[in-house]
């Protein structure tokens, strides 16, 4: 044991935990903090240009590499910019560490400068958080708030540190091991539910799985491959368990929701057992609830027991990590075929093909995603904002990996594209790392542009401009009588903007352009910047209308067709 | 955080869940509980909070709507809190619910005796008696104390607090964290005077 700042014994405890990247942003009462990081070498500290770009930086870097991601702001206002992020995490269930500095112990309470009540308005977005009240407490409140972070189901944690806090000596007294009562993950699996999920399944016509994000981060996508196989299921995922299981595999349908592919959406409606692992049911995924198959019987195996039974009734709840649960699940169902189902399957996929790209001379998103996926032979790492690019992305790349796309699902949180492929690209340096940008979303959090540049970070961005907010314009095309009531948004001139931060650009005006310029932009060595001026009133297809069932799902009407 | 409702009028009680958490006695913890039932809109008909048998655990008595959700989400949504270490439905167990009321009353020299003798019947205590007022404690379930209330409403009520419902498991079988008492400290109970299981009366039922 020796004695130690509070400062230090949060570097020293971070670092026990493994953590050598932070992402963050100075303030008074952090100081203390900034003042002792040099004394840890070991330490990478990215400056981001606003607390919310280092949050989703944080989520990006734990996306990317399965790592837990921290960032750090001040009190205040530094705090309250990390909430869009965080919440981001809490809705994605992804492993950030939010680490913030408060004021002193004595005006806690007492509205001083730059003090927010931070545990409080993040406690409904973080699995938990803490206020570290004395020094001697911050190795136990760090250990504890990784592990809970990373355990389980993950998700964002907080730990709020008062100015004196940071400043204050202790002995440092590191715990070997946590235990919390109130927290036992149950990793393992019911062997009498997943008996009974296998008898199901060797029963079922028409069995389907649908994968979640549970999945990549159980790392079980092998485990799930062996799974199909064997019992002959097919697959489709969710938008975020998109690379849980692989895009060119014989079993795999896409995936299904809101602009999922019409026959991922068809075979979901018409399964007769619905094995659901590591996903939550989620609305934009299922349609209307109470129309969504209602004569499927539903496996569910989700580590999280509180999403079983929250959304449908469950057949076979199965509470456990995918890891565990689908080698013992694999060993007991027996080996089939299904010939009738796969093939009425590939019949709906060669009838609706969702993703065929019409043949057209102007520079269509889909053309855009698609020749980038040609061209980088399918192996770059895909960062998405929120919108119809984000949809696009999903759709028209082909994702054989888990963690290749990294996409704000649960929050859609505009802006989310470029520090999240900073993050992504810190964690995993050789990576190719785009950016799938909106122009509407980029506009939010394109400050982040300067980190590249300190940190000489190699992200392709490529903004899909079309001079609207895409999505909403679409919505008000269908739904609101193409009133573009505010969807159409300047935008300033990007290339001359990433000039001005010093960063390489190519506007790309026609679609001949396309994949020279991805060529050019995979070829130079360090981050550049495209502006693809895509078509402007592209929709994205099929399409759930809001409200709807998987079974009302809508395919591209002929009048956009031949565009 | 309201406690039962004051009009007497409450649901039916099928649709009524009472559920106990065991929590971390800590900073925040109630706000988190509170917070999850707002959020997530699950009603609360009544929630008590108060230390349990072990040292840094507190008790916490939710009474449910269970109309406003289905009490197996409260339950598992409780359970995600981290200070939350045990969660219990009692509902469907053989339980023993009570409740405390302090009911201040309006009472002069010439009605006082028909409100002691309201007292009598409904085994309430007169807490403080002064020239123009009465307070009377009772101790009981809802129905109870229901009834109680619409006797005194006559007289006029000035003041009235309910504590809320608190519950406990009728025989051996506990909600605790803990093992249940080994004999040999049952029996160290037994030698200090407390009853044993069986011998108590039942009081206000």
């Amino acid at each position: 044991m020796a004695r130690m700042t509070g400062a230090q014994m949060v570097l020293e405890s971070l670092q026990r935990e493994g953590v050598d990247t932070m992402f963050g942003y100075p303030g008074g009462v952090v100081l203390p903090l900034y003042d002792t990081l040099p004394q840890f070498p070991g330490m990478r500290h990215i400056l981001c240009r606003h607390e919310q770009g280092a949050a989703h930086m944080a989520d990006g870097y734990a996306r990317a590499s399965g790592r837990m991601g921290l960032c750090l702001g001040t009190s205040g206002p530094g705090a309250t910019n990390l909430v869009t992020g965080i919440c981001t995490s809490w809705m994605d269930s992804t492993p950030v560490f939010a680490l913030t500095g408060n004021v002193g112990r004595s005006l806690l309470g007492k509205d001083g400068f730059q003090e927010a009540d931070i545990t409080g308005i993040t406690q409904p977005i973080t699995k938990h958080n803490y206020l570290v009240m004395n020094a001697r407490e911050i190795p136990l409140t760090i250990r504890e708030a990784t592990h809970i972070a990373t355990t389980g189901r993950p998700g964002p944690v907080l730990v709020d540190i008062p100015k004196d806090v940071f400043q204050e000596t202790a002995e440092f007294d590191w715990p070997e091991t946590v235990s919390l009562r109130g927290y036992k993950p149950n990793v393992e699996g019911h062997a009498g539910m997943i008996r009974r999920a296998a008898e199901l399944i060797d029963q079922a016509k028409r069995p389907i799985i649908i994968s979640g994000h549970g999945v990549i981060w159980a790392d079980a996508h092998r485990e799930l491959v062996e799974l199909a196989e064997k019992a002959n299921i097919p697959v489709i995922t969710t938008f975020l368990g998109i690379g849980s299981f692989p895009e060119s595999h014989d079993l795999s349908y896409g995936w299904l929701g809101m602009h999922g592919m019409f026959y991922a959406n068809m075979a979901a409606d018409a399964a007769d057992v619905v094995i659901g692992i590591g996903m939550r049911f989620d609305d934009r995924a299922m349609g209307r609830f109470k129309d969504f198959n209602p004569t499927a019987k539903i496996v569910h195996i989700d580590i999280d027991p509180a999403e079983i039974g929250k959304n449908f009734p469950t057949a076979v709840p199965i509470v456990g990590s995918a890891k565990n649960v689908l080698p013992r699940l694999t060993e007991q169902v027996k080996q089939q075929s299904r010939p009738d189902w796969i093939r009425w399957i590939d019949n709906q996929r060669e009838e609706h093909p969702s993703l065929h790209i019409r043949e057209s001379r102007r520079m269509l998103p889909q053309y855009v995603v698609r020749t980038l996926y040609e061209e980088t032979q399918g192996n770059a790492n895909i960062v998405t904002g929120v919108g119809q690019h984000q949809m696009w992305a999903g759709q028209h790349y082909f994702y054989n990996r888990p963690r290749q796309l990294i996409t704000s699902g649960g929050l859609g949180t505009m802006g989310f594209e470029l520090p999240a492929a900073i993050g992504a690209q810190v964690a995993l340096p050789d990576m190719e790392t785009w950016a799938i940008c909106g122009d509407g979303s980029f506009q939010m959090t394109l400050q982040e542009m300067s980190v590249l540049v300190d940190e000489q970070l190699p992200v392709k961005m490529a903004i899909f401009n079309n001079g609207y907010l895409g999505m909403i314009r679409q919505w008000q095309e269908l739904f609101y009588d193409k009133n573009y009531s505010s969807s159409g948004i300047s935008q300033p001139d990007f290339c001359k903007l990433a000039d001005a931060y010093g960063i390489r650009a190519i506007r790309v005006e026609t679609k001949a352009e396309v994949p020279l310029a991805i060529k050019e932009a995979r070829a130079y060595k360090g981050p550049i910047l495209l502006d693809f001026q895509i078509d402007q009133e592209e929709n994205v297809w099929p399409m759930v209308p809001a409200g709807a069932s998987l079974a009302e799902t809508i395919e591209a009407p002929a009048h956009e067709l031949a565009r | 955080m309201s406690t039962t409702t004051t009009n007497g009028s409450k649901p039916a009680p099928h649709t009524q869940h009472t559920v106990v958490a065991i929590v971390e006695d800590k900073p925040g913890v109630l706000m988190r509980v509170s917070s999850l039932f707002r959020r997530r809109g699950f009603n609360i008909e009544s929630l008590t909070v108060g230390h349990s048998e072990v040292e840094g655990l507190s008790r916490i008595t939710l009474v449910v709507d269970g109309e406003s959700a289905p009490v197996e989400q409260v339950e598992k949504q409780l359970y995600k809190l981290i200070d939350v270490v045990k969660v219990s439905d009692l509902s469907n167990e053989d339980m023993v619910a009570r409740e405390i009321a302090l009911i201040k009353i309006r009472a002069n020299n010439v009605n006082r005796h028909e409100l002691l003798d309201i007292a009598t019947v409904f085994r309430a205590d007169v807490v403080d008696i002064a020239t123009n007022s009465i307070i009377l404690q009772v101790v009981g379930d809802e129905d109870k104390i229901d009834g109680l209330i619409k006797m005194c409403e006559p007289y006029g009520i000035r003041e009235l607090t309910r504590t809320g419902r608190i519950a406990m498991v009728r025989g051996t079988k506990t909600t605790t964290v803990h093992e249940a008492e080994p004999e040999k400290i049952a029996r160290l109970h037994a030698s200090q005077g407390r009853r044993v299981e069986g011998e108590l009366p039942f009081a206000s039922d």
